[in-house]
């Protein structure tokens, strides 16, 4: 490591991990499958949903060798079509939804409010629970011969047109719908009533603010997908006529309820990762977020609006040209607030004290690659543009700009950020600097070339496609490679770390959140006394004071 | 470089020779989508030539090394106010030149020909009102607005030229338009762009834009025999629709005769445009749509006329001028089969 770092570690020839702490508190299988604290259950999220990543990157990584060739020849046009439907609701459902919210959100929340726990412990198991027996069905289907309605689940393809095993899918992603509700609800609740002391809503750290806003999307817009998996299994298995229009039933409407949770869902997804560059940026810039409030206010704006621009993806689709008008202009508006938040973080480094840690180099990362993705969103949002663009693969490229540069970016920054905690050691620093810049390089290499190969008109989900696309595919499997060795080394380093990482001490970043107050990792009240805030979030004299006036105990 | 891996050097051969950024711009509406295009990356640019230049900037200025102690800000609301409005106005303007584009490229000039499509799994099959029919080919002539009055027969189908800049999705149960005006000959890419099912990428096909001379043989030379209106009109026949719809005075339904594109008052007061969404809904779900001052008698024919058949049918009742061929058949047939198959009931269920 270069002088130029934060990092504040304990000596580590007398150093050693607390005596207590929720890892050892208490120990075998049992107290980890019953327990109600909300450190382990992120643990146990976090290795789930880890475990649920690598089914669905190797799905990816299949994908990208099949359009090696032009011609279908690795595997049979069917088996194409459920493996890009496999990878879509594995990454979409099990991945990108709980991700952060899951894990980084279920650990921090309760501590960075002040509190022992979330509201709702049990909850919150039951929520792990759920995503388990998600899991499991979806892992049936996919086991049992697969589903290849693609992860949109287009009637009345879906309902009438195809022998898989939609029914198990479809319940899959019902039971992870709740699992995601119970989420919300608890950290909604936890937010509202169980903040310490002194710890006002303009006082709370931005993570907690998008966390809440993605809570409430989560707890209004999931019931709608529920039931709408709830008729397409009925019309599937009893031919009920709701979407077919052979039965009298309208294959729009599918589209209308689909994305009336699909596009919030994006926001679900999206607004957590946030909440994680507003913290990163923070600590290693030594200075407060710039504009709090418009950062906090954002968020809930892009909640509210991201409810009122479902239809942007169905402007081809025969929509009214006049609903299509008012739609894209919501979505011109809701593109706003996610532009006011990058340019605050810009703003937070000027003037800052700026170093650049792996936690940093990832939330640069994101940055970059959300303003490619957010931008190309605006296009489009745009009606005329839309109708070359939409179904190609410069929408794969975008969302994966989104979800892939954005979310993963924004969760591999908050793991590294928070895995001291977590865990209570450091990971190795010159290793997962090279794994975030492979990730940076072999994500624009899998993902940008897609614009271009998009714009030519390649459509998505081929298994095929005309020979003149292949150069594009070619960079873009390549660079799928070089992605995936950047997604195992942290996979293989943090693993090592866990027992060979250095001791972590309770504030190696020096930030200011409450979580970095107490030990690493915690124990399992998080705080022996309930902390009194007097001070607003991100307040680094506050901090030097403190530790000014305190001998930093460890161990 | 071919020495060292002769599959390299292919490959760059191929890169520089085929390297495109964009398709060929071979309609109308290709210029103009393409220049909103070059405005969008344009300002994308822009903003991500900001965003990484404040990033970096910043990253050397106020590096550790240079800047050791932090100067804290609580913000400025004159910053957020402009990084909230330029933005904005950059996207309303987007917003509009998308809409212009939107409108121009959904709403098809009134002498535009019209060719209709029907989707299904997994093929194209195109019909000329000449009656040629063609799968996974279209034939059109360059200079002349083209409308694709586009069905599915089954699931969800999406039907794109790129070169042409125009998309559209394929519905059951619904007829959707999209319209374009070819500008230079040449064959360019159909494909199918909503996800389909197994062969979703064999729904592919290639459109034919020819000089209007080249265009004429093609159609002279590829006809049928019948017009889709004349496989219409025997269709009419054999299904018994002239029987109520005679156009006498005493008729059990309407007059069919010059509706189409007229006004019609129905039985709950409203009145309706006669445009082919409606002929075909009201073949296939009457009682939805009752005319005004007739029984609502007319049985549905919902899973009885194949997707193509409807066309016929809409096609007929489009060029039917006169009832007078109607009632001729009528006659005759009465006469031939003597069957008083009467009006009212003549319409059996097969």
């Amino acid at each position: 490591m270069s002088t130029a770092t934060i990092v504040k570690l304990p000596p580590q020839e007398t150093a050693s991990l607390p005596k207590r702490s929720y890892l050892n508190n208490e120990y075998g299988l049992k107290s980890w499958l019953l327990t109600g604290d909300h450190k382990r259950i992120a643990i146990l999220y976090l290795i789930s949903i880890t475990f649920f990543f690598f089914i669905g990157g190797a799905m990816a990584g299949l994908i990208r060798l099949e359009l090696l060739t032009p011609q279908s020849d690795l595997m049979a046009m069917d088996t194409y079509n459920k493996v890009f439907t496999m990878h879509g609701i594995i990454m979409v459902f099990l991945f990108l939804v709980p991700s952060v919210p899951a894990t980084i959100g279920n650990f921090l929340i309760p501590i960075m409010v002040g509190a022992k726990d979330l509201a709702f412990p049990k909850i919150n198991l039951l929520s792990w629970y759920l995503y388990i027996f998600a899991g499991c069905f979806t892992l049936a289907a996919l086991i049992l011969g697969g589903v290849d309605t693609g992860w949109t689940f287009t009637t009345p393809l879906s309902t009438h047109y195809l022998n898989t095993h939609v029914i198990t899918a479809g319940l899959g992603i019902f039971i992870a719908g709740f699992s995601s509700i119970f989420t919300g609800l608890n950290f909604i609740v936890t937010i509202h009533r169980m903040r310490a002391p002194g710890m006002t809503w303009f006082r709370l750290p931005l993570f907690c603010w998008s966390n809440y806003a993605a809570s409430i999307l989560m707890v209004l817009g999931t019931p709608v997908l529920a039931i709408t998996l709830v008729l397409v299994v009925l019309e599937r298995a009893i031919g009920i006529g709701v979407f077919d229009p052979a039965k009298g039933g309208d294959p729009l409407l599918f589209q209308h309820l689909f994305w009336f949770y699909s596009h919030p869902a994006v926001y679900i997804m999206i607004l957590p990762g946030m909440g994680v560059i507003s913290e990163v940026i923070s600590t290693f810039s030594r200075k407060r977020v710039f504009g709090y409030t418009a950062v906090a206010f954002s968020s809930v704006a892009i909640a509210v609006f991201g409810f009122f621009v479902w239809a942007h993806h169905m402007f081809i689709m025969g929509v009214s040209n006049y609903s299509a008008l008012v739609f894209s202009l919501l979505t011109m508006l809701v593109a706003v607030p996610s532009a006011i938040k990058i340019f605050n973080w810009a703003a937070t480094l000027y003037k800052g004290s700026i170093t650049f840690e792996t936690p940093m180099l990832y939330a640069f990362g994101f940055m970059g690659l959300f303003t490619i993705g957010g931008l190309t969103g605006v296009f489009l949002g745009s009606l005329g543009m839309d109708i070359h663009l939409t179904e190609t693969y410069f929408i794969v490229a975008h969302f994966h700009f989104v979800m892939v540069g954005g979310m993963l970016m924004a969760f591999l920054s908050g793991i590294h950020f928070w895995w001291p905690k977590m865990t209570g050691r450091m990971y190795p620093e010159g290793l997962s600097k090279l794994a975030a810049l492979t990730t940076f390089i072999g994500f624009n290499l899998t993902f940008f070339p897609q614009f271009i190969v998009g714009y030519l008109g390649m459509p998505r989900r081929y298994a095929s496609y005309p020979p003149e696309f292949q150069v594009m595919n070619v960079l873009s499997t390549a660079g799928a490679t070089v992605l995936g060795v950047g997604y195992l080394l942290p996979m293989l380093y943090l693993t090592w770390s866990l027992k060979y990482g250095k001791i972590a001490g309770s504030n190696p970043w020096q930030a200011t959140g409450l979580e970095w107050q107490i030990q690493s990792p915690p124990l399992t009240e998080n705080f022996v006394e309930t902390p009194i805030v007097d001070h607003e979030a991100y307040d680094y004299e506050w901090l030097a004071h403190q530790t000014e006036h305190e001998v930093q105990t460890v161990g | 470089m071919h020495f060292i891996s002769p599959v390299l050097w292919q490959f760059l051969v191929n890169w520089l020779t085929h390297f495109a950024l964009f398709p060929p711009e071979a309609s109308g509406i290709a210029p103009y989508t393409d220049a909103l295009y070059f405005f969008l990356v344009l300002i994308s640019l822009v903003g991500l030539a900001i965003v990484a230049l404040l990033i970096g900037l910043f990253s050397v200025l106020y590096r550790k090394e240079r800047n050791p102690e932090a100067t804290q800000i609580e913000g400025s609301t004159l910053l957020e106010a402009t990084w909230t409005i330029i933005p904005l106005a950059l996207f309303m303007v987007t917003f509009v030149w998308g809409a212009l584009l939107y409108f121009r490229i959904y709403n098809p000039p009134t002498n535009a020909m019209n060719i209709y499509v029907v989707g299904k799994q997994w093929m194209w099959k195109a019909e000329h009102p000449g009656g040629q029919h063609e799968i996974n080919a279209l034939h059109v002539p360059i200079n002349r607005p083209v409308q694709l009055t586009m069905i599915s027969q089954d699931v969800f189908h999406s039907f794109s030229i790129p070169a042409f800049r125009v998309k559209r999705e394929v519905i059951p149960g619904r007829y959707t338009t999209v319209w374009f005006t070819a500008t230079q000959t040449g064959t360019y890419h159909i494909f199918c762009t909503q996800y389909c099912g197994t062969l979703h990428s064999q729904m592919i096909g290639e459109v034919v834009a020819m000089s209007p001379d080249e265009y004429e043989r093609w159609t002279a030379g590829s006809t049928s025999g019948a017009s889709l209106a004349q496989n219409g009109e025997r269709l009419f026949a054999s299904l018994g629709c002239g029987s109520c719809h005679s156009g006498t005075a005493d008729s059990h339904g309407p007059s069919l005769a010059q509706v189409y594109g007229n006004k019609l008052q129905m039985a709950n007061g409203s009145f309706v445009t006669v445009d082919d969404a409606f002929l075909r809904d009201t073949i296939l779900n009457p009682t939805m749509h009752q005319v005004a001052g007739y029984a609502p008698i007319m049985p549905t024919y919902q899973g009885q006329i194949s997707e193509e058949g409807l066309i016929d049918l809409v096609e007929y009742i489009k060029n039917l001028n006169s009832n007078y061929r109607v009632q001729q058949t009528l006659n005759t047939s009465q006469v031939q089969t003597t069957a008083p198959a009467a009006a009212g009931t003549g319409v059996v269920k097969q």
